[in-house]
């Protein structure tokens, strides 16, 4: 049976009918038709789909659609305002924490998530934040080198949000 | 006016040009096609590793209320696959399944549900047949033949032997002989598969949506597939999540979402899971390889001897490549005379492999590099002096006919020595600590393509328009390598643009000129030749519309990218000034730049595939890895890796930094962690618990260094950046792993369970604290038992 969830998604209130088991990565990608979270395993390997909710990090592959209800749900397309990149953003592009780009999502909310909560982590907190992420392409050096610029650009206020 | 400068980026550091897209969430890939109505495909696979189909019974499947339509191997009769004189593949099995996994049949519904319900419902009756997951099995006399036209699962033999092996070991001062087994392993790249095909029945023509690195390609093989005019399909290559070879051949998945798409007459999506992506396979063979090397007392190589045994898989795919790239690519890295190869491809009922990243050379490079740090140590010599005394010196041709013109390995050695501080660490590290070392090498485009049609090697067409704006029309396939940005900043370069004035369109048939794709790390060197020459026409267009309205000769004329003048008195023309003058005669422009490969560097025919390696420029590596190794987990963690790579110019510091950072990394995973397994056929390691990849937590700083050869043929001087660190990691860690332990790992992965049981071995063998600086040797094949390296032969 579907149930009606209101929900805060990139900052805009909707309502809509889901299923009970509906995941929320299905419900952001085919109900909603936000494509930017990225399915990349069959559940909970990966860390493709992670999105905020309220500003935790959540596999959203491994999260029911009706459990966000009366929450705040982030997704990559809700970074960046005005047509500028986040900091994280600018963090991954400029310094290529992104090849292929489809764990990218992932990596930037987690990140953001890390971020939103401790602007100044350590190497090893980096570390420890991403630890569920995989990425093929890069080997991390560069997504950490990405984590680090991103917490640079916002103590220096050059962006103003992760 | 003197102070003009043309915009120029090459050598810098470049962000993606595409990278935007990709951080904001807007890039689009194959599954995030999705239209209101588009069906749901779903594919049933053979639960049977080798059986003669009886029956496919889609009766139940097709009563079911939301299917619309079901394809089996009665709806194809074509075969596929990538190499012309090798295709005995079906999209969906006809008559035999040969591996646990493969498409028997397909079906289009509603939504996703619905289809996996109707998968449920098929049958399959089938009498089955021995199925051999191993190459012994499948090679051993009265087995079973997977294939007709293949006796004995045989793939492909290949022999040969260039000057004389007896005569080299006769006047080697040492000779070692040693086996080696490297597991098989999967590309396990990020986006699983996907397809979207969508069937216009009106007119006749499909639309397929795939993530491939050859949309040329699967072209083709939808063609012949779909028994359909070329001229009557559409491909598109949109975003790819990696490709690592993987995709560098038309896939089942494309195939089977065309036929069921025409099947139903409109659209499918075809999203594979990670579980059926890895059963789709194409990754690098399990391989056992015999080596055996002869050194004089100064370390000269006098000769090799190299048995190379493939397990294929059940289909032939790129073997034929594979097995004998293993052989010619023993060339080009040292100076080799009397080498002789027998190398085996076999026929196998497990998933077919493919042409993963470093395509054929890795395994063998892991065993050449341990053999001969392994002989080191027994000469008491320096492994970097054993490289530099068998050194080649460019501009030569190796013995069996590959061109080499630059040759950055001589730098690259020098490069880690000093970065790694090897010359006062290496020996004098605390105990668990290691040094390990070796090279590799690899090609940037084979210089023949697979499919020979006599046209250039690569097209590339720019059009100018009144706007001002440069697009570039490529199909070479940015699969997250970076090939989009490297040719934006080719074209830009020479026209001495700023990159922002020029854009690119790739991957779409319908607007690009084909392209061979992306694989063999071909795209910057023979497309990106391409490009600058079409650069340069779309240059010397605008320089004569610059001296007409100058009124100067164009050889007067300065290009100066948004200035065109003749000469430093003249104020001159903007770049909108001259475009306006140059689209009067036809309006807008566009230009065509090909590239093809010189006779010289296609091989020679020593040998039958002796062209196989044959390549306009090679790549080389050297790497330092440090270890530490925990004997009482067997846990061994890599603390920093040194790693310097000749790419002949980098276009983009950047790219070719993530690239070889990328590279290393995915070695280390090959050589610590990661293992496809098969129980009784099926793959077991089909996720990304079970097949391990180094996550953050366990990955080292990777430090790079650009050793830049400026090849005399490559673009700016630039050779491949994407696949030659990856082979020497792998011997690397381990020659570390010996370093550290005296313990050395013939067999990959070296994951910490067999550290660990090695670890209590030696403690039987050589009990106590071991004062013995000979190696203990450890195949898992002989069941892990260590043995001493015993020389044969040894003068």
């Amino acid at each position: 049976m579907a149930t009606i969830i209101e929900l805060t998604l990139n900052g805009r209130k909707r309502v809509d009918a889901v299923p009970g088991n509906r995941l929320l990565l299905d419900y952001l990608r085919e109900t909603v038709g936000l494509t930017g979270t990225k399915t990349g395993c069959d559940g909970g390997e990966c860390g493709a789909c992670t999105v905020l909710v309220d500003d935790e990090p959540t596999l959203s592959c491994l999260t029911l659609a009706g459990t966000v209800a009366g929450k705040r749900v982030d997704t990559i397309e809700a970074l960046g305002k005005g047509g500028s990149l986040s900091a994280v953003q600018r963090g991954f592009h400029e310094k290529l924490g992104s090849q292929c780009g489809y764990c990218t999502p992932g990596f930037i909310m987690a990140s953001a998530g890390l971020l939103r909560r401790n602007p100044r982590p350590t190497e090893a907190e980096i570390r420890q934040a991403l630890g569920s992420n995989i990425c093929r392409c890069t080997g991390y050096v560069k997504i950490i080198e990405a984590v680090k610029y991103a917490s640079h650009l916002l103590a220096t206020r050059e962006a103003a949000a992760p | 006016m003197n102070e003009i400068v043309p915009a120029h980026t090459i050598g810098g550091y470049v962000p993606m040009v595409d990278g935007p897209d990709k951080v904001s969430g807007r890039a689009r890939y194959t599954a995030d096609f999705v239209a209101p109505g588009m069906l749901a495909g779903r594919i049933y696979r053979s639960p049977y590793a080798h059986a003669e189909i009886i029956e496919v019974d889609v009766s139940e499947a097709a009563k079911l209320p939301g299917v619309l339509g079901i394809v089996t191997g009665t709806d194809c009769d074509k075969p596929f696959g990538v190499l012309p004189i090798a295709r005995n593949e079906y999209p969906l099995a006809r008559d035999k399944v040969r591996y646990k996994g493969e498409p028997v049949a397909a079906v289009a519904a509603i939504d996703d549900a619905t289809a996996a319900k109707a998968i449920r419902l098929i049958k399959m009756k089938v009498r089955e047949l021995p199925a051999y997951f191993k190459a012994a099995d499948a090679l051993a006399p009265g087995a079973a033949q997977l294939h007709e036209k293949k006796p004995g699962n045989v793939e492909r033999d290949v022999l040969f032997e260039l000057g004389s092996v007896a005569d080299g070991f006769a006047g080697a001062d040492l000779v070692c002989e040693a086996t080696y087994n490297c597991a098989e392993v999967c590309q396990n790249q990020m986006e699983m598969h996907a397809a979207v095909a969508d069937y216009d029945g009106v007119r006749d023509r499909m639309t397929v949506h795939a993530s491939t690195q050859v949309p040329y390609y699967v072209h083709l093989m939808l063609a012949q597939i779909l028994d359909m005019d070329m001229s009557k399909i559409r491909v598109i290559k949109p975003f790819v999540g990696g490709g690592f070879g993987c995709r560098t051949e038309c896939l089942n998945v494309e195939l089977i979402a065309a036929l069921l798409a025409r099947k139903v007459g409109g659209a499918v999506r075809m999203m594979i899971s990670r579980e059926d992506t890895f059963i789709t396979h194409r990754g690098r063979p399990e391989t056992d390889i015999r080596m055996k090397i002869g050194l004089t007392k100064a370390g000269k190589i006098t000769a090799v001897e190299c048995e190379c045994t493939q397990r294929g898989g059940a289909h032939s795919g790129y073997g034929v490549v594979t097995i004998l790239y293993s052989g010619s690519m023993l060339y080009a890295i040292y100076d080799l005379h009397n080498v002789k190869y027998i190398g085996k491809r076999v026929l196998t009922n497990t998933p077919p492999c493919g042409a993963f990243r470093g395509h054929g050379t890795v395994d063998v490079r892991f065993a050449f590099e341990s053999l001969l740090d392994q002989m080191a140590g027994q000469l008491n010599l320096d492994p970097l002096e054993l490289r530099r005394a068998n050194l080649l010196e460019a501009p030569t041709f190796t013995d069996n006919d590959l061109m080499v013109n630059s040759y950055g390995l001589p730098e690259c050695i020098d490069w880690v020595e000093r970065e790694s501080g090897w010359k006062t660490r290496k020996g004098t590290l605390p105990k668990g600590k290691g040094l390990g070392f070796a090279c590799s090498h690899y090609i940037s485009g084979a210089s023949k393509p697979v499919n020979w049609t006599g046209e250039p090697h690569a097209t590339v067409k720019l059009k100018l328009d009144f706007d001002g704006s440069i697009v570039v029309l490529t199909g070479a396939a940015e699969i997250g390598q970076g090939s989009s940005t490297i040719l934006v900043q080719t074209v830009a370069e020479v026209l001495g643009l700023d990159i922002a004035r020029v854009r690119i369109v790739s991957g779409d048939s319908e607007v690009v000129p084909k392209d061979n794709g992306s694989y063999s790390s071909r795209v910057t060197f023979i497309v990106g030749n391409a490009a600058i020459d079409a650069a340069n026409k779309l240059k010397g267009l605008l320089v004569a519309a610059a001296a007409r309205r100058l009124e100067a000769e164009p050889g007067d004329i300065e290009c100066l990218g948004e200035v065109y003048r003749a000469g430093a008195q003249d104020k001159g023309l903007t770049f909108e000034e001259v475009v306006v003058e140059a689209l009067k005669d036809e309006g807008t422009i566009t230009v065509t730049g090909t590239y093809s490969t010189i006779p010289e560097s296609h091989g020679g025919k020593k040998y039958r595939g002796a062209a196989i390696g044959g390549t306009m420029g090679y790549s080389y590596s050297a790497q330092v890895v440090e270890v530490t190794v925990d004997e009482e987990t067997g846990e061994v963690s890599v603390d920093k890796v040194w790693v310097a790579h000749d790419c002949g110019k980098a276009l983009n510091r950047l790219t070719v930094e993530g690239q070889v950072q990328g590279s290393v990394w995915m070695g280390m995973g090959q050589a610590m962690s990661e293992e496809a397994g098969y129980h009784d056929g099926l793959m077991v390691t089909a996720n990304m618990l079970d097949y391990r990849v180094p996550t953050i937590q366990d990955s080292p700083p990777i430090e790079v260094g650009i050793v830049e050869s400026n090849d005399p043929h490559g673009p700016f001087g630039a050779k491949e950046a994407g696949e030659g660190s990856l082979a020497a990691f792998l011997p690397a860690l381990t020659n570390a792993i010996a370093d550290a332990t005296g313990l050395r790992f013939n067999d990959l992965p070296v994951t910490p369970d067999r550290v660990f049981a090695a670890v209590d071995r030696r403690q039987r063998i050589r009990p106590g604290s071991d004062p013995s600086p000979r190696p203990l040797v450890f195949n898992n094949a002989d069941g892990g038992e260590g043995s001493d390296p015993v020389p044969n032969g040894s003068a």
